[in-house]
């Protein structure tokens, strides 16, 4: 069944991609391996995982502010994730989707999507399945 | 199509947004508007300036030299005074720093890409002290923690604590949200303390910095008493100003302090625009507490650092004043921008410092240069905002006092 999700757009973009859904916040600056895409936060609930060309999912980034080069840097080693959904997006994630140039919705309903599930963001529009 | 929302935007930051100046231009227009949306701003506010954080190596790594070389080559420039943070280095002197050749190729390659964004190279996180870079009421976009408290504080002027990134974005189109500290309704305060407690040195405002920034999430408001009001009496308005410089940067250091008001003092207090909030005060009626919290226990030392908040030239004469005729026995940096070193070198101070051992660094500061790299393992220093990073960012031991107690231990090699 697909379930279509209306959001509101921080970075304006398509993206499509199998769904990596975190249920806490991320940290970049630490917590994602800028050179390999994989999370390694010590008891993250994604660790180990790599988001990259994943449709990340997750509440909202928390840390350091200079985790937004990570997420520029995760672009430029070829291992960012393809689109990233949010609950409520804070300045760490939007000003580093804007500088990688990743699509982003945030004001979404996560509750509706599975990590496995196919993703799409077009415009503030996220369809599951 | 890009819903806005509630934001407002002119045709022209509309044209800004769609990409007729060019991709680095829409860039930064995208960064001040995702921003904006956010924090529910209805409309954008032009800027005076822009000060810009996120310059050492340390901090934003190859990924930070990238994006800006790529986001210069998209043909983004600022449009408004744009002034750069301090760097991992003293840009002329970093040898004889001890910072390592392929960290200052680095660093000297972020300085350029800042250039070429049309940022000046100020490399201070104390811009104020040379040129008047804000009046009550200008809207600005500034990063720098204790430069944000600063402004807003101290001038008057009204910015929110920026990330770098999103200041750059700011200088760039000239704009910023109106949200935040850009609001009156935001720079009421909530929280009341009264302090008692003499305020006789830069490290006494800093720990009292230190201890409201702990006490607070919101903007404090702070009366002064007795000894407090006493000591307050008998600085000299430089004192006066360096001292809520220390408060500010000590309080965004321990907590999130980005505007506070004392009684008297601050722009917003004196000018009337803001008032006590209601409720009973927070006595705090002493700082020894908030001094064995910034206070380590390592006796040998590797470095005495001051200035930082970088250093007035009035800071600078007290050491010159105090180490007449002595001689220190471990490095003393004293962190200054480039701009008040050439005037201390001038005036003759910088030789007076030079005689006694002093180092004028400039550019950068103990906060972001690269000390482990540098071998530095412990340091002293009255700086409350230094003592509160230094453990925790940079892994090193860190002894907290007065700059005189500071000064003695540089001549004796330990701290006692």
């Amino acid at each position: 069944m697909t379930v279509v999700l209306e959001g509101r757009i921080i970075k304006e973009g398509t993206a499509e991609g199998t769904a990596l859904v975190s249920p806490e916040p991320i940290g970049f600056l630490g917590g994602v391996d800028p050179a390999t895409g994989v999370v390694r936060e010590k008891g993250h609930p994604l660790e180990g995982e790599s988001v990259a060309g994943r449709v990340l999912v997750f509440p909202r980034g928390k840390g350091s502010t200079v985790g937004s080069y990570v997420i520029y840097a995760l672009a430029r080693n070829g291992v960012a994730p393809a689109g990233m959904v949010l609950a409520d997006c804070e300045p760490i994630v939007a000003l580093g989707a804007i500088m990688a140039g990743i699509a982003v919705v945030d004001q979404v309903d996560l509750s509706r999507i599975r990590s496995g599930d196919r993703v799409r963001l077009e415009g503030g529009t996220v369809t599951v399945g | 199509m890009v819903l806005l929302g509630t934001l407002q935007l002119t045709d022209e930051e509309r044209a800004l947004l769609a990409g007729d100046e060019g991709p680095g231009v829409r860039r930064a227009m995208e960064m001040v508007v995702a921003l904006a949306r956010i924090y529910r701003a209805e409309r954008l506010l032009p800027i005076g300036s822009a000060q810009v954080a996120g310059v050492s190596y340390a901090n934003i790594g190859d990924a930070g030299l990238d994006f800006l070389r790529a986001w210069a080559d998209e043909g983004a420039r600022v449009r408004v005074p744009a002034l750069l943070n301090p760097a991992g280095m003293d840009r002329q002197a970093w040898q004889e720093m001890g910072v390592p050749a392929d960290f200052a190729a680095k660093q000297s390659a972020i300085v350029a890409a800042y250039a070429r964004l049309g940022v000046r190279l100020t490399c201070t996180c104390a811009p104020y002290l040379l040129e008047e870079s804000a009046r009550l009421g200008d809207h600005l976009a500034w990063s720098e923690s204790s430069a944000v408290a600063y402004a807003n504080s101290v001038l008057g002027a009204r910015t929110n604590r920026e990330g770098g990134p999103g200041a750059l974005a700011a200088a760039i189109v000239g704009r910023t949200g109106d949200f935040g500290l850009h609001r009156s309704g935001e720079r009421q305060p909530r929280d009341r303390f009264r302090v008692s407690a003499p305020l006789e040195t830069a490290a006494d405002w800093g720990a009292l910095g230190a201890e409201v920034g702990r006490r607070t999430q919101g903007v404090p408001w702070i009366e002064l008493e007795g000894p407090a009001q006493a000591s307050a009496d008998s600085l000299t308005e430089a004192q006066l100003r360096d001292g809520l410089r220390a408060l500010g940067a000590a309080g965004a250091a321990s907590g999130s302090l980005a505007l506070f008001h004392v009684a008297g003092l601050t722009a917003e207090a004196r000018a009337g625009l803001v008032a006590p909030p209601a409720g009973e005060p927070q006595v705090i009626a002493s700082l020894r507490e908030s001094y064995e919290r910034l206070d380590g226990d390592t006796v040998p030392l590797d470095l005495v650092a001051s200035g930082c908040p970088h250093a007035s030239l009035e800071q600078l004469e007290a050491v010159a004043r105090y180490l007449d005729g002595r001689r220190v026995a471990v490095p003393l940096w004293l962190t200054v921008g480039r701009g008040v070193a050439e005037q201390a070198r001038d005036c003759g101070l910088a030789g007076r410092l030079e005689a006694v051992g002093a180092r004028l660094v400039s550019d950068t500061c103990v906060v972001v240069a690269p000390l482990r790299e540098m071998g530095i393992t412990a340091v002293a220093t009255d700086s409350a905002k230094s003592a509160c990073y230094l453990p925790g960012h940079q892994g090193v031991a860190v002894r907290f006092g007065s700059l005189e107690r500071c000064l003695d231990a540089a001549v004796r090699g330990r701290w006692a």
